[in-house]
């Protein structure tokens, strides 16, 4: 009898080309399920106050994961996004007494964009690797900005009002962040469907000689492409300095490696040319609750580390397994 | 023929899936004898190289050495054995010295330099790094290494190729005393007078097959070319009803893209030639030949490192193939990989040109781009059943896609590089009329083939290239596959193929 193993083996290539071209399921499952345990671990703790303070805190790490995912799409990665962002904070928070909060929320978003601008030139004209690349501009940042914080030791700092406001208020109970991300998210979700500079992205990381071929000068794209995550990474800044409160010079840094982290989990390839911002929210979001349960469980600071970096491999490991071509 | 063979491979087949590469090939190659290998194209010369040197293994058939059975599994063993390759590209390892080398195959020094010596190259350092040395000293180098150790059947790949003419005389030489060394030689060459000075015997391979073996003498050429092409196996009848008449074209109006002295790197010297508006013009050339350099360099992607490209009358230069497409100029490679985006759907594919200017990076009208890219589509007849991902399209659909694209984005003058080839009979017969079809509604369409009967079923004319320059320009009712074939090895107008660059044709007017 053959018949039962073939149809076992159409199920099972059904359910493969399912999650294959649906891609969010599994993830969407996971984090559903990361909920369900927690909510087991201590029960109670599912409520309205609890899900805005999720959302909250995983809506910086979903912005700076959107410049991982924007330049991993074309085969790249922006490290630079971290200090970027704590530049924007910095700045912010020192010139407000100096220039009024809309003025110090235009200036502190000009050294994330120049950041950005530096990573397009090196990656895009002069064909550095962008691992190298946006390590270099990040270091150059994080010197940068120390030698700032001295120019302005005396004037102190603080956070205006309307960051405050943006980063931790909220409003019938949903964070006031989200009036920030869900434009933002949607615009690049749309950005990424329905314009031509998205379906570059996508051409230049599968197969830039293809993209040539067809006229597309890369470098146009590229440049484009660092200069928007440098600007996206200015703004989470903002946010997040609202959010924690104390600008410090590695505010934003420790976000760095979880939002390449959450790219990664939300399936978008490294090796470019894959990969949805969708997918990447609900990484940021699985991060978070990931995040949450280890601090329940109370485990030493080391443990929970190494917790921390043995679930994103095997995340990464089997959702790789199960959304690949078979 | 001589009694006992120093080699002999027989029945010798080798698939590569689906792909019968090798169907029945065999040849003889006794003591002391000079045999060439010939066939066009595809034959599968290279494969039964790569089987007699142990790159890869045969799924049947005999190779016999000094009538022992013998099977090698490694360019090592085969070494061993006494049969020892040049092949085509250099093949010391560019970033040590020539000493470093030498000590890596194990090769003896002095018989090296002794040989380096009479093949005319003088004052060679040992410690020079082979990356500073030019190609035609370093092909020497090779086939010196390759005579140091003794070889009892040396096996020369295009060795001539890519040498002057001094340095070609002086390895003749060399290699027709290897046989008075009762030593062998397999000669691979697309030069007919080499081989009609140099060889004793042809055998000639045709599909896979071995179809025979000629011994080499006067008119013997003919009878090679001859069974290179074998019998015309395909009705062509057919095609050419479902294609339709090539058109007259008027010869006073200015030509569309006009080709002078154009040169690039080694491998393209010069070439000149007109295309007009509302033609196909057929490109014939054996491999390496230099039409791949002329392809990149008019699609774009190289720079020219001489001569002139002017369309509609107007001196161009183009610095990037965007650059090229913006004249009307666009390209259809020889590889669909390097043209697809294989992960992506098809109307992303056809669509990709339409964004790649950034006033055109914003929304994206998705009513528009359907009805462009369907247009598309429909003239192309694509199978769109699989139309998710690329990937998923046979072969033959993938190559009208990366044409579709074209259609639906604009062109002017078709730069199509061996679109039929490993495609299947009926998409190529939808493959021609298609060319012809943009031909007469005024585009130019540029196309090298490797299959001759091509030529006569789609072009107006042919330009035939050899050796990097132009050497005939033929209308296709007389571009038959024995002419082209003829011309294609330098064989034009019976000069037996002797200094093929000087009978190139001269820039005209």
């Amino acid at each position: 009898m053959t018949m039962p193993a073939q149809d076992d083996l159409s199920i099972a290539k059904r359910v493969r080309r399912f999650l294959r071209d649906h891609p969010l399921v599994p993830l969407v499952v996971l984090l559903i399920g990361l909920v369900v345990v927690l909510e087991i671990m201590r029960p109670g703790i599912f409520n309205e106050r609890w899900i805005g303070n999720t959302i909250k805190f995983a809506i910086p790490l979903a912005m700076l994961a959107a410049c991982q995912t924007l330049t991993m799409l074309t085969g790249g990665i922006d490290l630079s996004v971290g200090i970027a962002a704590t530049i924007s904070a910095f700045v912010v928070a020192t010139q407000v007494a100096i220039l009024g909060t809309p003025g110090a929320i235009a200036v502190s978003l000009i050294p994330a964009v120049m950041i950005g601008i530096a990573n397009g030139i090196g990656v895009g004209l002069f064909r550095v690797h962008p691992l190298i690349m946006t390590l270099g501009t990040g270091l150059i940042g994080t010197g940068c900005l120390q030698v700032y914080q001295r120019t302005v030791i005396a004037t102190g700092s603080s956070v205006p009002e309307i960051l405050a406001w943006l980063g931790t208020g909220r409003t019938y109970g949903a964070p006031n962040s989200l009036l920030v991300f869900l434009p933002l998210a949607a615009l690049i979700i749309y950005a990424l469907r329905r314009t031509g500079f998205g379906r570059l992205l996508y051409a230049i990381g599968e197969n830039e000689d293809a993209a040539r071929l067809a006229g597309v000068r890369s470098w146009q794209v590229i440049l484009a492409l660092y200069a928007l995550s440098g600007l996206i990474a200015g703004i989470t800044g903002l946010i997040y300095v609202g959010l924690i409160k104390a600008p410090s010079l590695s505010l934003a840094v420790p976000l760095l490696l979880p939002s390449v982290a959450a790219a990664v989990i939300g399936g978008t390839s490294i090796f470019g040319g894959r990969g949805t911002y969708s997918g990447t929210i609900v990484g940021a979001l699985i991060l978070t609750v990931l995040t949450t349960m280890l601090t329940v469980l109370q485990m030493p600071e080391g443990s929970r580390r190494i917790m921390f970096g043995l679930i994103i491999l095997v995340v990464t490991a089997v959702y790789v397994r199960i959304t690949e071509d078979s | 023929m001589a009694n006992e063979p120093l080699l002999e491979a027989s029945g010798v087949v080798k698939s590569f899936g689906a792909v019968l590469a090798l169907r029945d090939a065999s040849m003889q190659v006794a003591a002391g004898e000079i045999v060439a290998l010939m066939g066009a194209n595809g034959a599968g010369k290279s494969t039964l190289v790569k089987i007699l040197t142990g790159a890869i293994r045969p799924d049947a058939g005999q190779i016999r050495i000094r009538g022992r059975d013998h099977r090698v599994h490694s360019p090592a063993e085969a070494r061993q054995t006494g049969l020892v390759p040049v092949y085509q590209e250099p093949s010391l390892i560019p970033d040590l010295d020539v000493a470093a080398n030498l000590r890596l195959s194990e090769t003896p020094v002095e018989p090296f330099l002794k040989w380096v010596e009479e093949l005319g190259i003088s004052g060679l350092r040992l410690d020079e790094p082979v990356h500073r040395l030019p190609l035609a000293t370093l092909r020497i180098l090779d086939l010196a290494r390759a005579l140091a150790s003794e070889p009892d059947v040396l096996l020369l790949d295009e060795m001539t190729a890519a040498l002057p003419t001094d340095l070609v005389e002086r390895v003749l030489k060399v290699v027709r005393r290897q046989c008075e060394l009762d030593r062998s030689v397999i000669y691979i060459s697309h030069r007919f007078s080499e081989i009609s000075s140099l060889c004793d015997r042809a055998t000639v391979l045709r599909d896979g097959l071995t179809v025979g073996t000629v011994d080499v003498g006067p008119g013997s050429e003919e009878r090679i070319v001859e069974m290179m092409l074998g019998a015309p196996v395909k009705s062509t009848e057919e095609i050419v009803r479902a294609t339709g008449q090539s058109l007259p074209v008027q010869t006073q109006e200015t030509p569309r893209l006009r080709v002078r002295n154009l040169s690039s790197g080694t491998k393209l010297s010069d070439v000149s030639f007109e295309m007009r508006s509302g033609e196909v013009l057929g490109v014939v050339a054996l491999e390496g030949q230099g039409q791949d350099e002329l392809f990149e360099v008019l699609a774009g992607f190289e720079r020219p490192t001489g001569g002139h490209i002017e369309i509609d009358g107007r001196d161009v230069r183009f610095h990037h193939p965007a650059d090229a497409i913006a004249a009307g100029h666009v390209y259809v490679p020889g590889d669909r990989a390097d043209a697809l985006l294989m992960q992506r759907s098809v109307r992303e594919n056809i669509a990709l040109p339409f964004y790649a200017r950034p006033a055109r990076w914003g929304n994206i009208n998705m009513g528009a781009e359907k009805t462009r890219v369907d247009g598309a589509i429909d003239r192309l007849q694509i199978d769109t059943r699989a139309q998710g991902e690329v990937q998923r399209l046979s072969g033959g659909n993938q190559q009208k896609v990366t044409i579709a694209r074209w259609i639906a984005a604009g062109v002017r003058t078709l730069l199509c590089f061996d679109p039929t080839r490993g495609i299947d009979i009926r998409t190529k017969r939808e493959i021609y009329p298609l060319l012809r079809e943009l031909a007469a509604q005024g585009s130019s369409v540029l196309l090298y083939t490797s299959e001759l009967e091509e030529v006569q079923l789609a072009c107006d004319r042919a330009v035939v290239i050899f050796n990097g320059r132009v050497v005939d320009i033929i209308d296709a009712q007389d571009a038959d596959e024995p002419t082209l074939m003829r011309a294609a090895y330098g064989l034009t107008n019976g000069s037996a193929g002797e200094r093929a660059g000087d009978n190139a044709e001269e820039p005209r007017p």
